[in-house]
């Protein structure tokens, strides 16, 4: 071997791309345990305000969403804001029974832990929001979450 | 033993990396570095037909904050900036000089902290229809910012550190019941008062 050798001379030895497929895996994993299968198809626009003062909501098993905002599709749906649970549009009085759905999935002992997170746009008004409240008022779902971005910055406006 | 002669050929494993990556870019795709961060609120439980009033509370007790549907503040009678708002509602709670037309006070006796006088502060909040739901979010999140501020130096006053940090030190695995009364203790002494106005249309 080390006949040929001497003739090539001393050439850089190719980089060993060996642990590459360690690599690889190690971010695989990284996003398979982080990852979180989109659950509904957004058919809403969702530009969310920004807040400082928020907390992090903990247990995404404990938490239901009402998206509320104006329809991307407005040739179809119009500009008005509108409610979507899960993947479909609906209206304020569906949001009773929803949530009664949600309920009676869930064991006795997480009844009283379920949060309902409120995606809402910006832009809306808060007239449809505070319908959306009063309906789970009646339901007694009184655990909501605003759910908003963060800002960085404490005091700007 | 006798398979000695033919030996195993050890199978290929170049074409790891790529399945690998196949996946990865899977996986990349379809991730949605979803934190959900939010506001946590309290509302309110249903009124009953014939629930008898509240008790009324004194006007000097109570801070209210209207928002029109054209996006402006009118805090306690005057027409306020949002930005305005957070030391207008510190000033109301804490009523640093002990004002005649700002709340009362209370001698509590709050474990950790002995006898403390607390406010009888609420913040009533009322918001027309056609109020925007951002503004509505910054009215809500400079609210929490006028508590979390008075909390906070009521908390490095009494205890050396931020309220922030009380509030991790209870929520972390190891808290002990130490770290929880004195979370306790401080949100008795500055409480959430916030209390929303049934809705009502008022001219949009």
């Amino acid at each position: 071997m080390s006949k040929f050798k001497k003739g090539k001379g001393k050439g850089l030895p190719a980089v060993s791309t060996a642990s590459l497929p360690d690599i690889v895996f190690m971010l695989l994993f990284f996003f398979m345990v982080t990852t979180v299968m989109r659950e509904v198809d957004l058919q809403l626009k969702m530009e969310q305000p920004e807040a400082t003062e928020i907390d992090k909501l903990e247990n995404k098993s404990l938490v239901d969403y009402i998206y509320i905002g104006e329809p991307i599709n407005t040739q179809l749906y119009g500009t008005v804001p509108k409610i979507q649970l899960e993947d479909d549009f609906a209206t304020v009085e569906e949001i009773q029974s929803y949530i009664l759905e949600k309920r009676a999935e869930r064991s006795e002992a997480e009844q009283g832990l379920v949060t309902v997170s409120l995606k809402v746009d910006e832009e809306t008004k808060m007239g449809i929001v505070t319908e959306v409240k009063q309906e789970l008022r009646k339901v007694q779902a009184l655990k909501i979450n605003y759910s908003t971005r963060e800002k960085l910055d404490k005091n700007s406006f | 033993m006798a398979r000695k002669k033919r030996e195993l050929t050890e199978i290929n494993a170049g074409s790891m990396a790529d399945i690998a990556f196949l996946l990865l870019v899977f996986f990349l795709v379809t991730t949605t570095m979803d934190t959900s961060w939010g506001l946590a609120r309290k509302l309110p439980p249903p009124l009953l037909e014939n629930q008898p009033d509240p008790p009324p509370i004194k006007d000097r007790n109570v801070f209210v904050v209207l928002a029109n549907a054209n996006d402006q503040l009118l805090v306690e009678g005057e027409i306020l900036e949002i930005r305005d708002l957070r030391a207008a509602a510190k000033e109301f709670i804490a009523n640093p000089q002990r004002k005649d037309n700002l709340p009362e006070f209370k001698e509590e006796d709050i474990p950790l902290l002995g006898k403390m006088q607390v406010s009888k502060q609420v913040i009533s909040l009322q918001n027309d229809n056609g109020t925007s739901y951002k503004l509505y979010i910054q009215v809500q999140n400079e609210l929490a910012a006028a508590y979390n501020e008075l909390r906070d130096e009521l908390a490095s006053q009494k205890f050396g550190v931020s309220y922030e940090q009380l509030e991790e030190a209870a929520k972390a695995e190891a808290a002990t019941e130490l770290d929880n009364e004195r979370v306790k203790a401080i949100r008795e002494v500055y409480p959430q008062r916030i209390s929303e106005a049934e809705p009502k249309d008022i001219g949009s």
